[in-house]
């Protein structure tokens, strides 16, 4: 046995058998996953698409606009919780990662193994909610094949970006701060990121409109907009992929630096 | 061939910030160089060696294993374990290494089991040589009844036995623990050493530190005294209690301080060391308790009462007081 701990092990090989204890993990979870990320929707839906409109406070079809935002907000909270979650709690307290810091890899493949994860599970959270939208809200006008390429980027992009902030979140932020973490930064977010509204929209107060830019979740909202809701105006494609491309490698750089302070000391 | 080998070693942790209040004068800034966890530490450690490293709490000894097992970065220096250097290769280090950590850190969305499988396969093992080994590893540990269990379904015995079991699943050629027996109760820490000797007996090199005499003792052969970050003896737990002062020890506590009684007593007959630590004086003498009396005129003539006798006959601990000052509990 001893010949065999001294072949090296491909990269490869331990990245796929971390996936597989996260995956196994993760499935075992799957029935609460769904419930926290369907739910949280599906009262957006039944208030917005539903409620206000029988009161006649917002006009019918505000829950076509809402959609995509809607959509948008499954996908990046899950990526975000997904990584930063499990990163605070083993750095804080558990010091469970401990065991996979010790596998025989370079540890910020750890660290890029845990936002692929994060990757993974934001593009289940996607694919749940939209059939679960389709459902209570009628068709939905963008979902056809043609649009499926875009809708998939956006997915896959979005949950890369905002795993990739899980990330930074979850190792730079002390544990005792995550109540302040989703108060302070992923609340207003959450209101500034084009999630109920088109950025278009904003044109009516255009210090907000170039303001919001800085905010990750308004390329996500308005990139499932252009896939799901053509008709609603919204960003160039072009742009909206490319912020997307941006954001990703800056939180993953971010996120790679804090990962590695508290891995090593 | 050594397994393990440091040069020069040295570890120094960042000072932590002092924060400035209004209208407080700033506190002495601390020393620029931060906090000397490890300095100039020399060691070598043979194939095959039982090797413990005692000292107090806050010694370096967690800060030494957190270095060797790649956990920690060096400030100066370097380190190879396994042959593998620690700060240039340190995927080859965790290769060759099995690490048990101070306090349990299982995996606790895993199942006993699962924890062995899982641990073994980011090692490149395939899962079913994982699941093997995993059942024979609970077996000879004691806890195969336990393998489908949750971990928090495991006693700290077990918990500890547990990662044991997975420090050895990708089959280590060095063990490192830290501290193992740290909040087991006897009977638990008993085993533990019958598992640990026999670790030693397959040909395994092993490295733990400790803070207790009895287990350095019993179950290294060469032991390490570190404190403050500096190696202060080095040999056979044999060696090092024939290096111990001759001498009891004999400890009285005053009920005030002891310096005035420590310099009448350094004059004594037979005593050939005696220091005050506030009311805490300590002798080393050859006449042991026959000074006893003697000690306790001593400190009346200067006007104090004894509170408190001990003596310790030569033994490891008498020779870390003697070289550190210190007691190691």
């Amino acid at each position: 046995m001893t010949a065999e701990s001294l072949a090296p092990v491909a990269p490869s090989r331990v990245f796929l058998a971390i996936l597989r204890r996260d995956l196994t993990v993760a499935r075992r979870e799957l029935p609460y996953f769904l419930v926290r990320t369907a739910l949280q929707p599906i009262l957006f839906v039944v208030v917005f698409g539903f409620l206000l409109p029988k009161m006649g406070m917002i006009p019918r079809g505000y829950s076509t606009t809402m959609l995509p935002g809607v959509v948008a907000l499954s996908l990046t909270l899950s990526a975000i919780q997904s990584v930063a979650l499990p990163m605070m709690q083993d750095f804080g307290f558990t010091k469970e990662i401990e065991d996979r810091l010790l596998s025989p890899v370079p540890i910020q493949l750890v660290a890029v193994e845990k936002v692929f994860a994060g990757v993974l599970q934001g593009i289940v959270a996607a694919l749940f909610v939209l059939p679960v939208a389709r459902l209570i809200m009628g068709p939905i006008p963008g979902l056809s094949f043609a649009n499926a390429p875009l809708l998939l980027a956006v997915t896959i992009l979005g949950g890369a970006a905002f795993s990739a902030m899980g990330l930074y979140l979850g190792t730079g932020i002390a544990p005792q701060q995550i109540g302040l973490m989703f108060s302070v930064i992923v609340a207003p977010m959450i209101m500034f990121g084009c999630t109920y509204y088109p950025w278009a929209g904003l044109a009516h107060v255009p210090v907000m409109k170039w303001l919001v830019l800085i905010n990750p979740l308004v390329y996500v909202s308005e990139g499932m907009r252009a896939a799901l809701t053509p008709g609603v105006p919204h960003m160039p494609i072009a742009a909206i992929l490319a912020a997307l491309v941006v954001l990703t490698v800056l939180f993953m750089w971010m996120g790679l630096k804090a990962f590695d302070k508290r891995a090593m000391s | 061939m050594n397994a393990i080998e440091t040069r020069s070693l040295r570890k120094v942790y960042p000072a932590p910030a002092v924060k400035k209040k209004r209208g407080v004068p700033a506190p002495p800034a601390p020393p620029s160089g931060g906090i000397v966890a490890i300095d100039a530490l020399d060691l070598a450690v043979a194939e095959g060696e039982f090797f413990g490293v005692l000292g107090p709490n806050g010694a370096g000894k967690t800060t030494l294993i957190g270095i060797l097992t790649t956990r920690v970065r060096i400030t100066a220096g370097e380190a190879v374990v396994a042959g593998a250097n620690v700060t240039t290769q340190p995927a080859d280090v965790r290769r060759r290494i099995g690490v048990v950590p101070q306090r349990p850190n299982p995996d606790r969305s895993l199942s006993v089991i699962e924890n062995l499988v899982f641990h073994a396969t980011y090692f490149g093992i395939s899962r079913a040589d994982a699941h093997r080994r995993g059942q024979e590893l609970l077996e000879r540990l004691g806890i195969a009844d336990k393998m489908n269990a949750k971990v928090d379904q495991l006693s700290g015995g077990q918990q500890q036995r547990l990662m044991i079991a997975r420090a050895l699943s990708h089959d280590p050629r060095v063990v490192f623990l830290d501290e193992p027996t740290v909040g087991l109760d006897p009977q638990a820490r008993l085993s533990l050493w019958e598992i640990l000797r026999e670790l030693h007996a397959q040909g395994r090199t092993i490295v733990m530190s400790t803070h207790y005499m009895e287990e350095a003792d019993q179950l290294c052969g060469r032991l390490a005294i570190i404190d403050q970050g500096k190696l202060l003896a080095l040999d056979t737990p044999a060696a090092l209690k024939l290096k111990a002062p001759g001498d009891t020890l004999v400890e009285v506590t005053f009920d005030g301080d002891a310096t005035v009684v420590a310099d009448a007593v350094r004059a004594m007959e037979g005593v050939s060391n005696a220091e005050a630590r506030g009311p805490l004086l300590r002798v080393f003498s050859k006449r042991g308790g026959a000074l006893i009396p003697a000690l306790i005129d001593a400190g009346e003539a200067h006007g104090r009462i004894v509170r408190d006798i001990h003596l310790s006959r030569p033994s490891l601990e008498t020779l870390f007081i003697s070289l550190t000052g210190r007691k190691l509990t």
